[in-house]
């Protein structure tokens, strides 16, 4: 277990795509973080129903989107491609259906390394199907089983990287988000997440060594991307969701801590803080995502990424083809661009790093909290704190105080809502108390064990 | 200001203990339980909702407030009950099988309770049989089905043809949401309507009751 008391990158400057301190090798030379900047890919089903009945034809919507992506990776030169195969739930309950299509896509992605030379990895996501029963079994039971024997199904049928979008905790964040209550965002992610990734994470690092895939990252998905896609359709200030996503960041380091390596999960918009603490790649999306959903960081996510994802989008036909190949060319361009300026020298990369940086981190207190100096400063204090909750209770208050500052200082100007708002979360954030017992005292009454089971996560 | 005035500025504050107070007090001074309900509850419910509307105010403003507005409700129930005040309509609402996003669900829900309807929450992942039950032995005048991904809306049609195929549809209205659906994908279900948001959902499912 390593845990993070420094920074991998101390300079902001050094806090830029295509770089990462500690970049992956995949047995076929991909190297990721290392300089390049590589699409990555992932796609999803149209509008149908997922059963036996219908796997004929998901095998063949799937086979389509693989080769005609392929195929338009060749034609326009990409230097390397990550395909995430992101499963649907039906796929992780039924882990042979995974497995299955795993299978086609690795078979897919390995004749074109050999007839075209096209370098490439794939990622496999199993879904955390815990939820399904509420409140969920966070360690054992048929729901649990099935998870792991997707996880060892699918590395066993191809995956090169292993991630998943975790959700221990989320059964009382979401409503943590929608009532505003800080405290129990904390515990969510401190305290239940945290606990959770660590049980989790120890798991899907042993099947992948078991199994020769990489154990990559996990995200906070479920938690900080609620909070932005419901602050993008005006349902919570901004300023809370741009807390929540820094205050996520502790949970999410605790995959890395348990083993995993990276490349980090595209949907985790933590992942610059990720990459500066673990020095570790990551995997960002931002504008080309728009075919999945809206926010406000589609330039500054480019900033430090070493993967460039489109998150998702639906295999249905565009005039220029089929979506996910439509994707994976605004993919390429966009990191074909970047791969550009680092040619060019560090000053132009530097110089397109910055641009991206500024058209985006006035708008909106969740880009400000992107740039690499936010990030840096930001995560130093995060890591000051030797334990998740410590570190998600420095990050709130640091947070909260930097985008003061930012909005004091013209950096990033708020409304005078979300100033309102900032000074309500500052005050409940002031109310943390320093022990983490404290606060599991403190939210013993508040929990609806109708929701969640507290002896599931290692609490009585 | 009447205590009406103050239990209305109670439940748009979000002040729950306030609205409690207000409500019990209104009652000592012989106020009619569905006036506190109409005049004091719901007319704090639908201004926190056009405020909600003109960019005031955020979901969790409306939420504490609905949070107060259901503590006053607790001690009010009974009154209602004895007066015979019915909710003006019942909606079983749920996120269809083998989806599990919630929060969309919840805000049309809270948003319906607070004008005024009586909600069957039947919950995320929820069978077809569940809407269909809600129909048949729980007196539900409207269906609100919900759902977020591409591989989950067929399913939105599936509680349509159960309802059909038990027998009820014609005794209930069917409204759906979420990212993925359109009037367009209502229409070709056999829906009878689609809400892009919360607000629209409780306008459209007055619309089709009449209310």
């Amino acid at each position: 277990m390593e845990i993070y008391k420094h920074l991998a990158v101390k300079d902001p400057d050094d806090l830029i795509f295509g770089h990462s301190p500690r970049p992956l090798t995949l047995p076929n030379g991909l190297v990721i973080g290392g300089g390049l900047v590589y699409p990555e890919l992932n796609f999803t089903l149209p509008p149908m129903s997922i059963s036996a009945e219908t796997m004929p034809e998901i095998r063949e919507q799937y086979r389509q989107i693989i080769e005609s992506a392929c195929a338009r990776a060749v034609d326009l030169y990409v230097p390397g491609l990550v395909v995430e195969f992101e499963l649907l739930p039906e796929m992780t309950r039924t882990p042979e259906w995974g497995a299955e299509i795993t299978a086609i896509l690795r078979d897919c992605l390995d004749r074109f390394a050999q007839r075209d030379g096209l370098k490439s990895a794939l990622r496999v996501t199993p879904n955390d199907i815990r939820e399904f029963e509420r409140p969920p079994r966070m360690r054992s039971g048929g729901l649990w089983d099935d998870m792991i024997r997707s996880f060892e199904l699918c590395a066993q049928a191809g995956a090169d990287l292993l991630s998943i979008e975790s959700t221990g905790g989320k059964e009382i964040h979401d409503d943590a988000i929608l009532y505003a209550d800080l405290p129990t965002v904390a515990y969510a992610l401190g305290v239940l997440g945290a606990r959770d990734m660590t049980f989790l994470w120890d798991m899907i690092v042993r099947v992948g060594l078991k199994n020769g895939a990489i154990p990559a990252g996990d995200t906070a998905c479920g938690f900080a991307n609620t909070a932005m896609v419901l602050a993008e359709i005006r349902h919570i200030p901004r300023v809370w969701a741009a807390l929540i996503r820094v205050m996520s960041v502790a949970r999410s380091l605790v995959a890395f801590e348990r083993g995993a390596v990276g490349p980090g999960k595209d949907c985790a918009y933590e992942g610059p803080y990720i990459k500066a603490i673990t020095g570790y790649p990551i995997a960002m999306e931002g504008a080309e995502a728009a075919v999945a959903h809206s926010s406000p960081i589609g330039n500054i996510a480019k900033a430090t990424a070493d993967l460039w994802s489109n998150e998702s989008v639906q295999n249905v036909r565009l005039l220029g083809g089929a979506a996910p190949t439509v994707s994976l060319e605004q993919l390429a361009y966009a990191a074909r661009l970047m791969n550009t300026a680092t040619e060019a020298g560090p000053h132009t990369a530097l110089m397109l790093r910055n641009l991206f940086v500024a058209s985006d981190t006035t708008y909106d207190p969740q880009a400000y909290v992107l740039r690499p100096d936010v990030v840096i400063d930001l995560s130093r204090e995060i890591i000051a704190e030797e334990t998740a909750y410590g570190r998600v209770r420095r990050a709130a208050l640091a947070t909260a105080q930097c985008l003061r500052k930012a909005h004091h200082d013209g950096l990033c100007p708020l409304s005078p809502q979300e100033v309102n708002w900032l000074d309500r979360l500052s005050k409940q954030a002031d109310t943390l108390p320093e022990a983490e017992e404290a606060l599991i005292e403190q939210m013993k009454d508040q929990i609806d064990p109708e929701k969640i089971r507290q002896d599931q996560y290692g609490l009585t | 200001m009447t205590i009406i005035d103050e239990l209305r500025e109670g439940v748009i504050q979000g002040q729950a203990n306030v609205a409690l107070e207000k409500v019990k007090k209104a009652l000592e001074e012989g106020y009619a339980a569905d006036v506190i309900l109409n005049e004091g509850l719901i007319s704090a419910m639908s201004n926190v909702g056009q405020m909600y509307e003109d960019g005031v105010v955020f979901v969790p403003e409306m939420l504490i407030a609905a949070r107060a507005m259901d503590k006053a409700l607790q001690i009010l129930r009974p009154y209602l009950v004895a007066q015979g005040v019915k909710p003006v309509g019942k909606v079983a609402i749920g996120t269809v099988k083998g989806d599990l996003h919630d929060i969309g669900k919840k805000l049309v829900a809270m948003m319906l309770e607070g004008s005024g309807f009586e909600i069957i929450d039947l919950g995320i992942d929820a069978p077809p049989e569940k809407f269909v039950d809600a129909v048949q032995n729980k007196g539900a005048d409207v269906v609100a089905l919900s759902a977020l991904l591409t591989t989950t809306m067929p399913n939105m049609k599936t509680v349509v043809d159960a309802l059909k195929q038990a027998g009820v549809r014609d005794k209930v209205r069917i409204i759906i949401g979420g990212a993925p659906v359109n009037q367009a994908y209502a229409d070709q279900i056999g829906a009878d309507g689609y809400a892009p948001d919360a607000s629209s959902a409780v306008r459209k499912v007055r619309e089709m009751l009449g209310v």
